[in-house]
């Protein structure tokens, strides 16, 4: 059962509060697109993906961005219920989608990129290694059912 | 690999820094030590307390060793030689800890924290790879 602190939740709520989950999860996919390119693997029907402007613009990679980010917010209505909230997509993720489970990784680490860029200063080490512990717990929790 | 345009996006990228460069090694330490706590097993003679002297000094180290890459991106493995051989024979930090990216995630957050819109896409790509390819070469010689 993982633990949360006061601390810990204030952190990811004042943070999330301030956040567009189109903006963000389009600009997280993006670059998840972009500086591991080989995450395009999974994404073979999204159009054109061939140069950093193209996936920027692409509506497609900013739809899905926005999916993501959405249901990284119900991972945030359910803190003590990871495992719970991701584990029928932790079961689309493997059975269906074939996601190596090292992409959740990846794009939990860029997410906090994109968290930093956005609120500068305000991105405390101390909020970095609060949500750092959320991505790595919503990567885990989605490879979960992995089998 | 590295491109051109990346060597190029990493030098404008550094250039912006204005001097922050030191502040930004210490930043990057503390919150690697923050967010990652088993890094600080390899620092257990340091102070670890916000604002130590050692981690700044520490830090300004680092990007001192990094500054000196960015001018030998053409030869990093020339440039970081010695370094390769303190981390291989005298350090001996777990060598997965490199690529796992922990002291580069935290700088590039360090970096974006400070540049904003301008840490693009295009240089994060270019930095992650960067520090990707230091880590490589430093790891070259463990074994």
């Amino acid at each position: 059962m993982v633990h949360w602190s006061a601390e810990e939740k204030q952190l990811i709520t004042s943070v999330w509060a301030k956040v567009s989950v189109e903006e963000c999860g389009a600009e997280a996919l993006a670059r998840l697109l972009i500086v591991y390119p080989w995450t395009q693997r999974f994404f073979s029907d999204f159009g054109n993906l061939s140069s950093p402007t193209a996936i920027i613009g692409n509506p497609k990679v900013r739809a899905h961005g926005k999916k993501v980010l959405t249901s990284f917010g119900e991972a945030i209505k359910n803190l003590d219920n990871l495992k719970g909230t991701y584990s029928k997509l932790s079961e689309l993720h493997c059975d269906k989608l074939h996601v190596d489970p090292e992409n959740f990784r990846l794009l939990g680490d860029i997410l906090v990129i994109v968290l930093a860029a956005h609120f500068s200063k305000d991105f405390t080490p101390a909020c970095q290694a609060t949500w750092q512990k959320l991505v790595g717990l919503v990567a885990h929790a989605l490879a979960r059912k992995y089998h | 690999m590295l491109t051109a345009e990346d060597k190029k996006l990493i030098q404008q990228m550094w250039g912006k820094l204005g001097g922050a460069e030191e502040e930004i090694g210490a930043e990057a330490l503390t919150r690697m030590f923050c967010s990652y706590p088993p890094t600080k097993t390899y620092f257990p003679h340091f102070d670890l307390s916000p604002g130590s002297d050692q981690v700044r000094g520490h830090g300004k180290k680092v990007v001192a060793a990094l500054s000196t890459a960015i001018k030998n991106m053409d030869n990093l493995s020339q440039a970081l030689s010695e370094l390769s051989n303190l981390h291989a024979y005298n350090l001996r930090v777990d060598p997965p800890r490199f690529s796992l990216q922990f002291l580069s995630q935290c700088l590039q957050v360090a970096l974006a924290t400070r540049l904003g819109k301008d840490y693009s896409p295009e240089v994060h790509s270019a930095v992650d790879k960067f520090m990707s390819a230091v880590a490589s070469v430093l790891a070259e010689k463990y074994r």
